[in-house]
């Protein structure tokens, strides 16, 4: 497995080449894993894809850098996708949980650049729900790591982006962007069986697809 | 909790009634070291103090002279990437909460006064909730937000901005690890802060670029992250922060400044009315833009401490 480095502002990103694929000439699969986890060795069960398979390491999670002191958003992480796309020219996202929040979030900015999106179930996928909470004080991790230690994932990644809201409204609005902005017919798919408010909202949209991952996949893998 | 003095840039000494802070410390928020300004007698009442949006806590250079003559402790701090403090790799609401109940344990863990500022008035709304425990009274200057943002935008252009907002923010991340804020003559940078500032005087902007800036071989520049920017998108509605105001039990002061300007919420009497706690103290500035206690420091200062004695 090779690894690419790329950089969003202060952080180094790892995106790694999971599988060269039987095409190298096809557009890649990007994976883009949940909360807590990190891109895996070799291409999960269930995933199949004709070109190249890469993954996305999020800031703090993998062998990308860990920040100092917190600060995670999920707009933040869009950013580290955008980063990699940069690299990778135009792609298919198959995100998991949090990955397909992120997704759905970057396929609305860049449409022309990711060509579907499967968002299936994964940690992190409910984040903080459709409201803030009652407020509290997200003190410093439960179990601090020294900065000399600093661990990946980082605490504070797992502590601030499982409290991220995600409203509905919000969610679908990008739904939206993705239709507008994208020539395909269903340019997302939710394959997640698991659905929380924003993604139920999601998949009430027009222009989303519902099903299997290999179902979506292939799909997008019949696509130019 | 680093505690050593640091020599205090006293500005350029011309803006009358400004005073550099009595004492300059650091506070470690999970390895980032945010700058601590101190007015008045270490051992007077404290009062915490939030600066809003991009500005710093010098920006109470007039302001908090004032409380420390009447006999107040007031210990304000610049936000992770303003002012003296580090910048960050990363910035959010949560990481700004922290870093403030960080610096306000560094000062007591008795109760004691907010005051905040804007965004540091929605800042100390969130600290109140989460930690009422350590809360005195709360005073919010011109820190209530209100829908009236845009509110005369049809929903379709919105969406349009929105899209448009999102695609600005992301090619601004990508330019930002780069990024240096643009050089100038102290006039230069305060004239373009007062684009964002139109009803402050060229005096006292030029007052913040010798407090806020730092002089360059190739002039000044504004110490705040070049990779802070104005807008962005996120989740954020303004009702979260407005939904922080009917719970808060200790007293409150709540100042509005009438007049509408760039940099404000146009939050006005009628919004704040319904939601106020009871026994709160309601206080709108016709005349007063978003800067109340810049704009009108002693009419301020003088409610501030009326209200808290």
């Amino acid at each position: 497995m090779t690894i690419r480095t790329v950089r969003h502002n202060r952080v180094e990103l790892a995106l790694h080449e999971v599988a060269a694929g039987e095409r190298p000439g096809v557009r890649p699969l990007l994976l883009l894993h949940g909360l807590g986890e990190r891109t895996p060795d070799r291409v999960p069960p269930g995933v199949s894809w004709p070109g190249p398979v890469l993954g996305l390491d999020f800031t703090g999670h993998g062998r990308s850098s860990v920040p100092v002191g917190g600060g995670y958003t999920s707009e933040i992480l869009v950013g580290d996708v955008d980063a990699a796309l940069d690299a990778t020219g135009p792609v298919t996202i198959l995100g998991r949980g949090l990955g397909a929040y992120i997704g759905l979030l970057i396929a609305a900015a860049r449409p022309e650049l990711v060509r579907g999106v499967v968002l299936a179930d994964g940690p992190g996928l409910a984040g903080g729900g459709i409201n803030p909470g009652s407020p509290d004080l997200p003190y410093a991790p439960v179990v601090p790591v020294p900065p000399a230690q600093a661990a990946s994932p980082d605490p504070f990644a797992l502590l601030e982006l499982s409290r991220d809201v995600r409203p509905a409204d919000y969610a679908q609005t990008f739904v939206r962007f993705v239709v507008e902005g994208s020539d395909l017919e269903e340019p997302l798919f939710v394959a997640a069986v698991v659905r929380p408010q924003w993604l139920e909202g999601v998949a009430s949209e027009p222009g989303v697809g519902r099903g299997t991952v290999p179902t979506g996949l292939g799909r997008y893998a019949a696509v130019e | 909790m680093g505690a050593s003095p640091e020599p205090v840039d006293a500005g350029d000494g011309t803006f009358p009634g400004a005073r550099p802070p009595d004492r300059v410390r650091t506070v470690d928020s999970s390895g980032i070291t945010l700058s601590v300004k101190e007015w008045g007698d270490p051992d007077a009442p404290p009062i915490a103090v939030a600066h809003g949006g991009f500005d710093f806590a010098r920006t109470y250079d007039v302001f908090a002279p004032m409380l420390a003559e009447a006999g107040w402790r007031v210990v304000a701090w610049d936000q992770r990437g303003h002012g003296d403090s580090d910048h960050a790799h990363l910035y959010s609401w949560e990481a700004d909460l922290r870093d403030a109940a960080t610096v306000i344990d560094s000062v007591s863990l008795d109760p004691m006064p907010f005051l905040g500022h804007s965004k540091g008035g929605s800042l100390m709304m969130h600290l109140a909730n989460a930690v009422p425990y350590r809360l005195s009274a709360m005073v919010n200057l011109d820190g209530i937000p209100s829908h009236r943002n845009m509110s005369d935008v049809s929903d379709h252009e919105r969406k349009r901005m929105v899209r448009r907002e999102l695609e600005l923010w992301l090619d601004h991340r990508k330019r930002a690890a780069t990024k240096q804020r643009r050089p100038g003559t102290i006039q230069e940078l305060a004239e373009r802060r007062g684009r964002m500032n139109p009803r402050l005087s060229v005096e006292w902007l030029r007052h913040l670029v010798t407090v806020g800036a730092r002089h360059d071989a190739d002039g000044w520049r504004w110490k705040i992250d070049p990779t802070l920017r104005l807008g962005g998108f996120g989740p954020w509605r303004p009702e979260w922060s407005m939904a922080r105001l009917p719970g808060i039990a200790a007293p409150v002061l709540a100042v509005l400044g009438a007049e509408p300007e760039l940099m404000g919420w146009g939050t006005q009497p009628e919004d704040v009315l319904p939601i106020l706690p009871a026994g709160a103290v309601f206080r709108a500035l016709d005349g007063v833009g978003h800067f109340v206690h810049i704009e009108q420091p002693r009419l301020v200062a003088d409610m501030v401490l009326d209200f808290l004695s």
